[in-house]
């Protein structure tokens, strides 16, 4: 059947919504049936959390360094000599309620995310997703469901590493550049609060979830032969990146300004 | 045991099966002969509920299994085991926890009789001490025959086989087709082996029907198929490329 030129893009987005919007649910309902794949969650916990340490540190330190520079450059330019400390808890903030939890989304997205999509695609085009079913394996409850909670759970797990590296890394910078150290850490605990710590990692789990669900998404209709894994690996990618970019603005609007904690 | 009716499936404009009736009985082996690309194991894979057909009915030991939810199916797909064309080998895991994938989720075994039964089908399909091994380290063959051991382990009360006899040597092929036949003697269970390798067919099956053109156009014994006067019959089983069949 031609679709019509016209409604064709928003018959495919509509398509598409639904085909993640169901994968999720049956994903939820799947976490409640037996039996329970622990093994597998154990080896997804392994693969999402130790295995991104190396490459969040080096964003998150980056992130920090790079943010505290243009801070303190700030400060010293318009406010004045001597400001400079004042930058602390602007970094901080920044740091946990946006730039770490981002960071931290779109590099697990990169590295896990596309693993994802490229391993179940694998499996769907030389029927190994066939034959989970004819072994009475429920495809979700085995390979859905781990890597859904093994990212629901590391991915803020990563973030909070990332806000200490990002936070370290910041007052590291500010005090080579001759800022006091006192000062700054005096600062930064005054405006810091739990609550904004705890909304980047709030934040962090909905990215994990989203990334989690659109890699195996990708992989389980993944068709032809590598080209096919190919295509599904780069999608899982670039989708779940532009999800957790729009997701972050409206999360960030919706929440209060601090969780009230 | 295995009733389809009327059974059509389409995958784009590109029409696979157009009214498919076939009766499989009890204990039989019906082998299902056709053309690469015909829709054999489309046809397989309905009867197992992997793919749901646009139209029509398959009925297995009496259960309607189109339009079943994934439970019903759960359970329906526990009296199957399949051997799939490539063998469709769980890559991350050895041998041994391929073979014992299927026995853990159907049958409540300790872990020393879960061991004992791995060791037990692998040796029926000729493989001994491959239990650590990784599905990368296996040839095309032992693939295979691991493939054969995961489907048997479970004791299924229907096999279903796509292709058996590709890809391995004509001796290891003709124990494939050995096992097969001790399957249906010592167990009765019922088998559908999909194929073009009409040695095979013709050595396992009790009947054998052809899949031309999305429709079954004959189903009979070895011996009738021999000697049916049907010009597309005769041309797949003597393997002719002159003849009704113009598209290869």
């Amino acid at each position: 059947m031609t679709l019509p030129t016209k409604s064709f893009p928003f018959r495919l987005i509509l398509q598409q919504v639904g085909e993640v919007g169901l994968l999720f649910g049956r994903t939820i309902v799947s976490v409640f049936r037996k039996p329970r794949e622990t093994k597998i969650f154990i080896q997804q916990l392994e693969e999402v959390g130790v295995r991104s340490l190396p490459v969040v540190s080096l964003t998150a330190a980056f992130g920090g360094l790079v943010f505290a520079l243009q801070t303190y450059f700030g400060f010293h330019r318009y406010i004045g000599i001597g400001s400079e400390a004042y930058g602390g808890p602007i970094v901080t903030l920044g740091l946990t309620k946006e730039i770490i939890p981002i960071l931290v989304g779109l590099m697990v997205a990169g590295r896990v995310g596309s693993a994802m999509a490229a391993e179940i695609g694998t499996m769907k085009i030389t029927e190994q997703i066939d034959a989970l079913y004819s072994l009475g394996a429920d495809p979700i409850r085995y390979l859905v469901v781990p890597r859904t909670l093994a990212c629901l759970i590391m991915v803020p797990i990563l973030t909070l590493y990332g806000d200490i590296i990002g936070i370290l890394c910041a007052y590291f910078f500010n005090v080579s550049m001759g800022v006091n150290r006192v000062v700054y850490m005096r600062n930064t605990l005054l405006y810091l609060e739990l609550g904004d710590v705890l909304g980047g990692l709030i934040k962090a789990g909905i990215f994990g979830v989203v990334i989690a669900i659109i890699g195996s998404w990708q992989g389980l209709k993944t068709e032809g032969g590598a080209e096919g894994v190919g295509r599904a690996t780069t999608k899982a990618v670039v989708i779940s990146s532009i999800i957790i970019l729009v997701l972050n603005f409206f999360l960030s609007k919706a929440m209060p300004e601090s969780l009230g904690i | 045991m295995i009733r389809i009716n009327n059974l059509y499936k389409s995958f784009g404009p590109n029409k696979v099966l157009q009214g498919i009736n076939l009766h499989i009985q009890n204990g039989e082996t019906l082998a299902i002969i056709g053309q690469s690309g015909s829709g054999k194991s489309v046809l397989l894979k309905h009867m197992l509920g992997l793919i749901q057909p646009d139209r029509g009915s398959i009925i297995v030991a009496g259960v309607e299994i189109s339009g079943s939810s994934e439970v019903e199916l759960d359970n329906i797909r526990q009296k199957f085991g399949l051997l799939f064309q490539a063998a469709a080998l769980f890559d991350s895991l050895t041998v041994a926890q391929n073979v014992s994938f299927g026995l853990e989720r159907y049958r409540d075994l300790s872990r020393k009789e879960l061991q004992k039964k791995v060791k037990e089908s692998l040796a029926m399909v000729g493989l001994r001490e491959v239990e650590q091994l990784m599905p990368y380290e296996l040839s095309g063959g032992m693939k295979k025959r691991v493939g054969l051991a995961r489907a048997i382990a479970y004791e299924p009360e229907i096999m279903l086989y796509d292709e058996p006899s590709t890809g391995i040597d004509p001796i290891r092929a003709d124990a494939i087709n050995e096992l097969i036949i001790k399957m249906k003697q010592e167990f009765r269970i019922t088998s559908v082996v999909i194929t073009h390798d009409m040695t095979s067919a013709y050595k396992v099956a009790d009947r054998i029907a052809m899949l031309y053109n999305g429709k079954i156009v004959t189903v009979g014994t070895p011996e009738e198929l021999r000697k049916s006067d049907n010009q597309i019959v005769q041309q797949f089983i003597h393997g002719r490329a002159e003849g009704p069949i113009k598209e290869w």
